[in-house]
């Protein structure tokens, strides 16, 4: 499955040695990312929703039994902070970004339009991959930062209503800001920026690399995705042991 | 940079091989493009004509031989980004996400050798002289084929180029467009005295343009001469590959 990681590398190394460019593309960036932004805002923030609600849900009977009804914010503060946004979300720009750019660019490089700029030394890294990394590693993070807002709000929404909770909005925050520290918050960030790198530079390598026509374009699609997702979720674990150890020194 | 004299280029193929898949598609070419001349390369589908200029013009390396421009080898980096090259693609192969316009003059955007109001200029002017107007502002899809060719045609004369490649200009052409695209090719000639490279099935096109003319079949070149030694040749399969068309004419205006 990861047989061509090291091309993925040395395209990602390519990439950082065009940073340069990027005052340059900086229009392209912009383009990316109001196109992320249109396409995945209003997706993040229900989805958000949602999860903090079902993490509030399902422990908040659990903790309110045993008497510790007033931990709930703390838990569904750092859960979503940590773990549950930024990997939900990296997720789901897996499957709405990720998949575009592998087809965008694939559908270019089936149809020779890679070609073409190559003979017009265009160079398809500057002005198709620097872009497109550039751009979801800026919006991920932004909308995780989304994501962590609303899901709170989703968890202290449903610990008031649902009558086996039943705790107040006040009871539900407060705990909340006494666990939860800005730098929880900055530990998931930093988290969805690794994994926004990792969506953009395996769908660009992706797209780049398509062969065999139209169907290719579905193959490379479908791969991009799948790749995205099982490195996140492994590089999830890793991360988090790192953040961990420096969490602690 | 556009500023320099165009000097044309030479193009020299030396023994060059490929293959995909174990399948040999080019099996030894050896061909010399003098500079400033119109090269045209005719053959049946699939004998690997598509395939040649991708080599030229440095889009796939070869497992032998080698391409020289100017007696430079392509093997060396950076050799084919000195010189202005340009290729207009069998499928026009237009950046689909950019207007006609913004097609035309990606190059000179992209590489800051022109002003936006003077890019705009140029655009115009190109796309008039290929006979098209008022598409500047459309999306490549929403083109005819032969309208896409010439969009192509037009965003290779931008680029200024020492060396054109063309890989069948006018096969979605109709004949006076053809015509057009002809003559369009040896006033390129005379007024910057470019080299061009045509890969074309339409005869008329080739012995009406061409300085000198190869045949190429199954990945190998038969035959190579002046329009008038290629009409005289004797071998068989040019024979057959020439008449083809006029056997079927005759007979089907006999019946
Ligand atoms: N990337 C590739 N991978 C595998 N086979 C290829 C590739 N490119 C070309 N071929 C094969 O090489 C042969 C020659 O192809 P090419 O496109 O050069 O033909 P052509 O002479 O341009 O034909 P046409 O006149 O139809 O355009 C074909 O048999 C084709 O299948
Ligand atoms: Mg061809």
């Amino acid at each position: 499955m990861f047989q061509n990681i090291g091309e993925i590398l040395f395209m990602f190394w390519r990439t950082l040695l065009a940073m340069p460019q990027v005052f340059r593309q900086r229009q392209k960036v912009f383009e990316q990312l109001f196109e992320i932004g249109n396409r995945s805002l209003l997706m993040a923030c229900i989805l958000s929703l949602f999860i903090g609600g079902v993490v509030a849900l399902q422990s908040g009977p659990v903790l309110v039994e045993r008497g510790i009804g007033n931990a709930l914010g703390g838990l569904v503060g750092i859960s979503l902070a940590k773990e549950l946004a930024p990997v939900m979300m990296s997720v789901l720009i897996a499957g709405r970004i990720g998949s575009a750019m592998a087809a965008e660019i694939g559908s270019m490089r089936v149809y020779q339009e890679i070609d073409a700029l190559r003979t017009m030394n265009i160079n398809p890294i500057h002005y198709l991959v620097l872009p497109r990394i550039l751009a979801i590693s800026v919006a991920l993070p932004t909308l995780v930062l989304f994501a962590i807002l609303v899901g709170w709000l989703g968890g202290g929404f449903v610990s008031v209503v649902n009558h086996r909770i039943a705790i107040s909005f006040q009871t539900f925050f407060s705990n909340l800001k006494e666990v939860v520290e800005v730098k929880d918050v900055i530990n998931g960030l930093i988290k969805s920026f690794v994994f926004a790198v990792m969506i953009g530079t395996v769908s660009c390598h992706q797209g780049l690399t398509t062969i065999g026509g139209p169907r290719g374009i579905g193959r490379s699609v479908t791969k991009a995705v799948v790749n995205s997702i099982v490195l996140i979720l492994i590089a999830d674990y890793y991360l988090t042991r790192f953040l961990l150890v420096i969490d602690h020194d | 940079m556009t500023d320099a004299p165009t000097h044309s280029i030479g193009v020299q193929v030396r023994g060059l091989r490929k293959s995909y898949d174990e399948q040999p598609v080019l099996k030894g070419i050896d061909l010399k493009i003098e500079r400033g001349e119109v090269f045209v390369i005719m053959g049946p589908s699939g004998s690997g004509k598509s395939v040649l200029l991708r080599h030229v013009i440095g889009l796939e390396d070869p497992d032998e031989g080698e391409i020289l421009l100017d007696g430079e080898s392509l093997r060396i980096t950076n050799v084919a980004e000195r010189f202005r090259l340009a290729m207009v693609f069998q499928s026009g192969a237009l950046l689909s996400s950019l207007t006609v316009g913004e097609n035309v003059g990606l190059y000179l955007a992209e590489h800051r050798l022109k002003k936006p109001d003077e890019i705009d200029r140029v655009v115009t002017e190109k796309l008039e002289f290929l006979g098209l107007r008022g598409v500047k502002h459309k999306m490549p899809s929403e083109l005819s084929g032969g309208m896409k060719k010439r969009v192509a045609i037009a965003r290779a004369l931008v680029i200024d180029p020492q060396l054109i490649l063309y890989d069948e200009p006018t096969s979605e052409l109709d004949p006076l467009s053809t015509i057009t695209i002809g003559e369009e090719i040896l006033a390129l000639k005379e007024r910057i005295h470019v080299t061009s490279l045509v890969v074309t099935h339409d005869r008329d096109l080739a012995f009406g343009v061409a300085d000198r003319i190869a045949i190429m079949s199954e990945g190998e070149i038969l035959f190579t001469g002046t329009p008038d030694e290629v009409r005289k040749s004797q071998h068989p399969f040019i024979r057959k590959f020439l008449t083809a068309d006029f056997k079927f004419n005759a007979s089907s205006q006999s019946a």
